[in-house]
């Protein structure tokens, strides 16, 4: 009977944590945004380098046009391979479970998840267009994080610590502008890499 | 003898409605989430078609869980919700298995 009880426990606990978070979620796809944040990283350092200038030892730096899209640009294909990471990992875990990728669960995640995450992007055009570029990286970091700590009512708990750090990390770059590149590869390469690292070797092998 | 007669006392407390692994995952998912559809909750309980609908009918006998019937395009498509009967009957369920669990 005691056994009996303990199981229908625990099968109770498992379909309403089933039924009402999104738990596909791969920690590889967090490794691999924090990968291509950080090469990206280092070819705005070689891009800004090639225009003649030296990110670190200047006190102020004017940006020009080109190099201003060339970032934009290079800011823009690190997401969407991101993105296309994050697909794929997921894919490929949820086959693995045999669980089905698109539940209503998903939904809500993407929703709560994307709903912040395009005020951002739509405020980080604004500032770009105000010619702000010094608070894009830090409002990136801002918007990214509230939108992670949102989206953590639907998926994995644990995530909701990667947006605070995301966020206590874009409030601190406001200090510092200037340095919002070093902010954003800290941000979006080096801590993706160490919750992708811990989330894998938490939830991906043990299943 | 006193110590028999309690634990007797919790299992009548636990509610044969709920003693099957699939009714005791309807009600789980309807707990926690507003209305779920016919497809969502088969694919959530890995159960067949048949095996689901006859679990439902009786759990809505019963009234713990209503049943709402809607066109989408020329499919119909069926939802449960949970009651506040159900609700409560299933918090009762899951207090005596807890009681049940602490006792031994």
């Amino acid at each position: 009977m005691n056994k009996n009880a303990q199981q229908d426990i625990a099968h109770i606990r498992d379909m309403m944590e089933r039924s009402s978070r999104f738990i596909s979620l791969s920690g590889l796809s967090g490794v691999f945004a924090g990968i291509f944040a950080l090469v990206a990283f280092g070819t705005a350092l070689w891009l800004l380098n090639d225009s003649g200038i030296a990110y670190f030892h200047e006190d102020t730096i004017i940006y020009s046009e080109k190099i201003v899209f060339q970032l934009f640009v290079l800011c823009m294909l690190t997401l969407v391979a991101a993105l296309l990471s994050a697909f794929f990992f997921t894919y490929r875990k949820s086959k693995r479970d045999q669980v089905n990728m698109w539940s209503p669960t998903t939904y809500r995640l993407l929703s709560s998840l994307f709903i912040p995450l395009i005020a951002g992007g739509i405020f980080c055009l604004a500032l770009y267009h105000q010619s702000q570029v010094g608070l894009i990286a830090p409002a990136m970091l801002v918007f990214y994080g509230l939108a992670l700590v949102n989206a953590s009512k639907y998926t994995i708990t644990d995530i909701n610590y990667l947006g605070y750090c995301e966020l206590i990390l874009g409030l601190l770059s406001l200090f510092f502008i200037g340095y919002g590149l070093v902010f954003w590869a800290i941000g979006f390469g080096l801590l993706h890499i160490i919750y992708g690292v811990v989330m894998y070797r938490k939830y991906d092998k043990a299943a | 003898m006193s110590k028999i007669k309690k634990n007797t006392g919790i299992i009548d407390a636990l509610n044969k409605d709920f003693e099957s692994r699939v009714r005791l995952g309807i009600m789980s998912v309807l707990m926690v989430n507003d209305w779920v559809d016919f497809l969502t909750m088969k694919d959530l309980l890995k159960i067949t078609d048949g095996n689901l609908a006859s679990h439902i009918n009786a759990l809505e006998k019963k009234q713990y869980v209503e049943i709402k019937k809607q066109f989408e395009g020329k499919k119909t498509k069926t939802s449960y919700r949970i009651t506040k009967l159900g609700k409560s009957g299933f918090t009762g369920h899951l207090n005596a298995l807890e009681a049940l669990l602490n006792k031994n």
